[in-house]
């Protein structure tokens, strides 16, 4: 008997058991499911949610596997300076996709592990299907933590975020806000020394620093971000280049500005990804920098202020540094929690952009904004949508007074 | 002086199985069956019992809330058989049909020197007032409401629809009976649309106000068509008849007779030779469809596949039908099929399905879902593909937490049923649009009259 017919036979052994949906999310993901129409159109378009989620996961792929060479690189660069004087050549090698291999892919196998078991867990006792948001949840969350984020730590906080995030407003499409931000809010939030600071984005960077104060190993070791940098008024060594590129220190997926555009332009061309949200979401970025950079100018603000370093930043940099590619591109489209009328997505792109800028400026203990910004306007999305909405509504009333006028 | 109407959004699906342009006879068949169900809102109170002997044209039953509404027989014969269903609901009568056909005389009339309201008794008397439907809610119109308008669509876009400029030629005379005596029912004007490069034999018939429409499929919707020349506000009601049935309305007239007989159009790959055939409204599918269906696996549709009735051999043709369109069923697993790349089924999305490549294209689509029921999660699609003023996602999400002050505001008495079958058809979460709106616009019915 072919795998076809055995599955098929257990589908209908198991019909209708609590084990049922746990089986057939398998068994779906193995095979397009028998159903066929019953009522309404008789014929229905090829695409399903799992295809809409698995080209999403598509196109955070290179942003990942940039991620794995990045953490290597990053850390023989904080071991060994001289590696940055030839960056390309010392980028793409075994050895740096091994660090990624060993540090990067653990996080990816506990946050869909976790994950999953969570979901699959909940569809049991609830007696839904397994839907497929958390496929692209369980790709996006090691994206956006700091390379030595601990395996518990990240477990915990999957459990955290698919639990109060999603399930309890009834699972994917009901959510008010992001899963994945929710995950990374709880960690920020729970362990912040571990979210944050200078000793987080490179593998081994806090246990060097350690070494150096023990007085064991004199090289010194930075393993800041250009955030940090620029919020602590201190020079950053990496240039456009590297900031546009990558090679930079940061969350694992979020610092290939070049890759996040890639994956946008697969996002926007297969229309999966709304173009509307991410280029509002730069413009609005763009514009809360030009105004800072006018203040810089109007020497409003002076060298000795703490909110300098990051003002004085020309407004196109805003865009290439920290995770504002990445959260415009695949945080803010999120359709659940974005705002779900075409206009309201302009304006909910534009606050998140122009948000974001504020926040990174104005707060230097934890200059990046971006996550925060998308949760506010996350809360926010359905406001957004009601008015515009209502504006529909009263065109429609308007048309009436004419007529009986 | 004619008015373009040309929409942008919209979808065209191209289907294998185009019904080839000429006509044949469908032998009459033995028994037809007239369906309470498809007068949607109807309840029936029977005239004929089992065992009458009926003449074409004589009613069958009549609505329990307007004894006037009569529902008449297609053809004469006997009454053999009503079927009941839970409740003793009628589900059908079906009648045995005389070899020779007699009608029922009604009389010819001049519909230019009758009145509104002779015009009006002469259509309730014969059975022609189901014909007459109306917005909002989709369901065979209240006579005592007065319409602002009446709307005839004869610009068919629904995918294999039936070519109306076809299956009309040579009922001009029919045609422009039934449109003077209709406009008598309204102070407003009465809207005919026809294709932009029809050679519609409405497009010459006087007394209507004529559209040419263009573009994407639904613009042959009707209700596409009243929200570009005239929208539906609360309170206001429109008219909508259907060209093949303003025939049947002109030619009881000028002969005297209701004669129910229409060009059906065969269409969909399972059919072994896709044309047009004549057939009695009621009629079994059997007998129009003999010798010409592939039986295996096979999804017969009264209507066309967005939003027709899925029937089986044994069953009879829908009264409003002039289309039978057969489709493989869809039943079968496919392995990955749901991020492999795709070139044999149509989208709107570009995730790695490729009829955007091919735009004129032919396919052959089946039944399969393509995919398991899902709460909303993609928005923006819908919008794509449906020209209305009006937020489709949020209207169907009142109409499914029914807040009728919603359902009111967000264009409720605008829509119908089939205006959301593109919709419901590019649904990433394969949601029943249609069927949220009918429950919806009946649950609207029922609260707001």
């Amino acid at each position: 008997m072919s795998l076809k017919q055995n599955l098929h036979n257990l589908k209908e052994k198991y019909k209708g058991t609590k084990m049922a949906p746990a089986f057939n999310a398998i068994h779906t993901f193995l095979y397009l499911p028998n159903e066929v129409t019953h009522g309404g159109t008789h014929i229905k378009a090829a695409d399903d949610l799992k295809r809409t989620m698995n080209i999403v996961i598509m196109a955070l792929v290179p942003c990942l596997l940039f991620g794995m060479f990045n953490a290597g690189y990053q850390h023989y660069a904080a071991i060994d300076g001289s590696l940055r004087t030839d960056v390309l050549a010392n980028f793409f090698t075994l050895d740096n996709l091994w660090i990624g291999i060993i540090k990067v892919l653990p996080l990816v196998i506990v946050s869909y592990g976790v994950g999953l078991l969570v979901e699959f867990i909940f569809a049991v006792i609830k007696g839904h299907e397994v839907e497929e948001g958390y496929l692209v949840t369980g790709m996006l969350v090691p994206l956006i933590v700091p390379i030595d984020t601990p395996l518990w730590m990240l477990a915990v906080a999957v459990v955290f975020g698919v639990v109060i995030g999603k399930e309890v407003f009834g699972g994917t499409g009901m959510n008010i806000l992001n899963p994945a931000l929710t995950i990374r809010a709880f960690l920020f939030f729970a362990y912040p020394t571990w979210m944050s600071g200078d000793k987080v984005w490179v593998y081994g960077a806090a246990e060097r620093a350690n070494e150096i104060v023990a007085g064991s190993n004199a090289d010194a070791i930075s393993g800041e971000t250009i955030l940090g940098s620029y919020a602590q008024n201190q020079e950053v060594i990496y240039s456009t280049w590297d900031k546009f590129m990558g090679f930079i220190p940061g969350s694992i997926g979020e610092t290939s500005t070049l890759l996040i555009l890639l994956g946008a332009a697969f996002l926007i061309f297969t229309k999966i990804g709304s173009w509307r949200v991410i280029l509002s979401t730069f413009i609005g970025a763009a514009v809360m920098g030009l105004i800072f950079n006018q203040i810089v100018a109007a020497d409003i603000i002076t060298e000795s202020s703490k909110f300098y370093g990051l003002m004085n930043t020309v407004w196109w940099e805003h865009l290439m540094i920290g995770g504002l590619a990445f959260g415009a591109v695949f945080m803010a489209t999120d359709p659940v929690t974005a705002s779900q009328t075409n206009k309201g997505k302009w304006i909910y792109g534009f606050l998140i952009g122009f948000i974001s800028i504020m926040i990174r400026v104005f707060n230097p203990a934890y200059p990046e904004g971006v996550f925060l910004a998308i949760l506010l306007m996350n809360v926010f999305a359905p406001t957004i949508d009601h008015y515009v909405v209502q504006g529909n509504v009263k065109r429609r009333l308007k048309r009436t007074k004419v007529k009986t006028a | 002086m004619s008015k373009d109407i040309r929409i942008k959004k919209g979808l065209d699906i191209k289907l294998v199985g185009v019904a080839e342009k000429n006509t044949t006879k469908s032998s009459q068949s033995s028994v037809y069956a007239v369906k309470p169900e498809d007068f949607h809102g109807i309840i029936p109170k029977l005239i004929a019992k089992e065992g009458t002997e009926v003449k074409a044209g004589e009613a069958l039953f009549h609505s329990k809330s307007d004894a006037r509404i009569l529902f008449p027989s297609p053809v004469s014969g006997k009454v053999v058989e009503v079927i009941r269903g839970a409740r003793r609901k009628v589900l059908a009568v079906k009648i045995t049909a005389d070899a020779t056909q007699t009608y029922k005389d009604f009389g010819t009339k001049d519909a230019g020197a009758m009145s509104a309201e002779e015009v009006k008794n002469h259509l309730f008397e014969a059975g022609c007032w189901p014909f007459v439907k109306q917005r909002p809610y989709d369901v065979v119109a209240n006579p005592n409401q007065a319409p602002k308008a009446i709307f005839v669509s004869a610009y068919a876009s629904a995918p294999l629809a039936a070519d109306l400029d076809y299956t009309l030629v040579g009922k001009e005379t029919e045609l422009q009976a039934a449109i003077t005596a209709v406009s008598k029912l309204t102070e407003g004007k009465v809207h005919v649309s026809v294709g932009a490069n029809s050679t519609s034999p409405l497009a010459k018939l006087s007394g209507v106000e004529l559209h040419k429409v263009s573009g994407p499929h639904p613009s042959g919707n009707v209700s596409t068509q009243i929200a570009q020349i005239d929208p539906i506000n609360k309170g206001e009601v429109v008219w909508v008849i259907t060209p093949q049935d303003l025939v049947v309305i002109g030619e009881l007239f000028l002969t005297g007779k209701l004669n129910l007989t229409r060009t059906v159009a065969l269409t969909g790959s399972q059919f072994s030779k896709p044309h047009y055939v004549t057939a009695i409204s009621g009629a079994s599918i059997a007998t129009v469809t003999a010798n010409n269906l592939k039986e295996d696996n096979t999804r017969i549709i009264s209507g066309n596949v967005l939003s027709g009735k899925e029937v089986k051999a044994d069953e009879f043709l829908g009264y409003y039908d002039n289309q039978i369109t057969a489709i493989p069923e869809g039943d079968d697993y496919e392995f990955f099929g749901w991020n492999k790349p795709i070139f044999n089924k149509i989208s709107t999305s570009r995730a790695f399905t490729f009829s955007w490549l091919t735009p004129k294209k032919k396919y052959d689509l089946n039944t399969n879902t393509n995919g398991e029921h899902r709460a909303f999660v993609v928005t923006g699609s819908y919008e794509e593909v449906f020209p209305l003023d009006i937020y489709p996602m949020q209207l169907l999400k009142a109409f499914m937490y029914k807040d009728l002050d919603e359902m009111e505001a967000l264009g409720g008495y605008e829509v119908a049923p089939e205006d959301f079958a593109l919709t419901e058809f590019i649904c990433v979460s394969k949601q029943p649009h249609q069927k949220i709106i009918r429950e919806g616009l009946d649950l609207m019915r029922e609260e707001l009259g």
